[in-house]
């Protein structure tokens, strides 16, 4: 059964890509395939299902979701595919989900961290202090770690990519000087600093004296965080955050704050 | 199909027939991307969605129809044109393509 395997491969965020014959011979047929493990059904033909399912672990790495076309064995140049019935075969990409991994367990974390669930993300909320970083403080976040941000980053840092997303809202330089360094030594796609401008301006002096000054670096830093909409409370912080993550990750030219001037709050 | 696992399990528990519909392909504007998901069973009870709520109404009547008929599935196309004024489509202009069929795997 193809189902139950796959909800369960979602459930447990194992990456996984569903086949389905959409136009063609065998229509409505499925298959299921995942990375390093047999595949479960067919789409009709063993040439073709061993064709598109190694298409699709491409598309899966890719985290993309498409149409392609095959011949009813799995050709796919352009001669081997004229005058012969073409498969149209729907490739479903079920990607784990992306994480964003918040730093400092304030008001603002338990905002964010709701708001960034609500987007689909697989939150990590941490921070050093016990008493603060609970479970009970943060019922929604997936996970809660009391511990340093090093270990983490160094640990994690090496599976984040472009989908996830690094926000440190703790304002304590003990915390947020060695959360910047591991952030910056992943290809993580967006890293937020919460703080006000002067908090930023210092944060860039402690920076530079633990080594910290190449411009493309610094560049990556959205600090401070979010866009320029006036926010005040930690739920409209929140939103204005990922707003900014989500015009970072498409490229689109967002008023963050860190671009602008002038006051934060109005 | 994440968001809609729940009720599947639950319906698949009570034995219903299930079908489901995913969009496929979208051409211009559309409201949600491919792999969008909603699931319809045999007493008409909805989860999910493949649009702003433009189409779920028909998509709801060709999945009973798809059920009814023991069909493998089908390709549906929603858009709009001008003589579908009237008729079910996406007021954003866009075409999507739906692939609906009896959760039978």
């Amino acid at each position: 059964m193809i189902y139950p395997t796959l909800a369960d491969r979602i459930r447990k965020n194992k990456p996984v890509a569903l086949l389905t014959v959409i136009d063609g011979p065998n229509l409505g047929a499925t298959l299921l395939t995942s990375p390093n493990v047999e595949n479960i059904g067919t789409l009709g033909d063993q040439e073709l299902d061993r064709v598109s399912s190694r298409d699709a672990l491409g598309e899966l790495e890719a985290g993309r979701t498409s149409v392609r076309n095959y011949g009813p064995s799995g050709q796919v140049t352009p001669e081997d595919l004229q005058d012969t019935p073409v498969v149209r075969v729907f490739v479903e990409s079920f990607s784990p989900p992306p994480q964003m991994l918040i730093f400092g367990a304030v008001d603002f974390t338990a905002a964010l961290a709701r708001v960034a669930k609500v987007l689909g993300y697989y939150v990590v909320v941490c921070d050093a202090r016990e008493v603060f970083a609970t479970h009970r403080r943060f019922p929604m976040a997936d996970e809660v770690l009391v511990t340093w941000p090093t270990p983490v980053l160094t640990e994690r840092g090496p599976d984040l990519g472009a989908r996830d997303a690094i926000c440190i809202l703790t304002h304590d330089p003990k915390f947020d000087v060695p959360a910047i360094q591991g952030a910056l030594a992943t290809s993580v796609g967006y890293i937020g600093v919460m703080g006000s401008r002067k908090t930023h301006a210092k944060r860039l002096e402690r920076l530079a004296e633990v080594g910290v000054t190449k411009s493309q670096d610094l560049a990556r830093l959205m600090s401070p965080i979010g866009l320029d909409i006036g926010s005040r409370t930690p739920e409209e912080t929140a939103i204005s955050i990922c707003a900014e993550i989500i015009g970072k990750r498409v490229g689109r030219n967002v008023p963050s704050l860190a671009n602008s001037e002038g006051p934060i709050h109005k | 199909m994440r968001e809609i696992l729940g009720d599947i399990d639950r319906w698949r528990a009570q034995h219903k027939r299930i079908a489901v519909a995913r969009v496929v392909d979208i051409e211009g504007s559309g409201p949600r991307d491919p792999g969008a998901a909603m699931a319809v069973n045999e007493d008409g009870e909805v989860c999910g969605s493949v649009s702003g709520g433009c189409v779920e109404g028909a998509v709801v009547a060709e999945a009973l129809e798809i059920l009814k008929n023991d069909s493998p599935g089908r390709l549906v196309k929603f858009g709009y044109s001008d003589d579908e004024a009237f008729a079910v489509g996406l007021t954003c202009g866009g075409v999507v393509h739906l692939f609906i069929q009896p959760l039978s795997w």
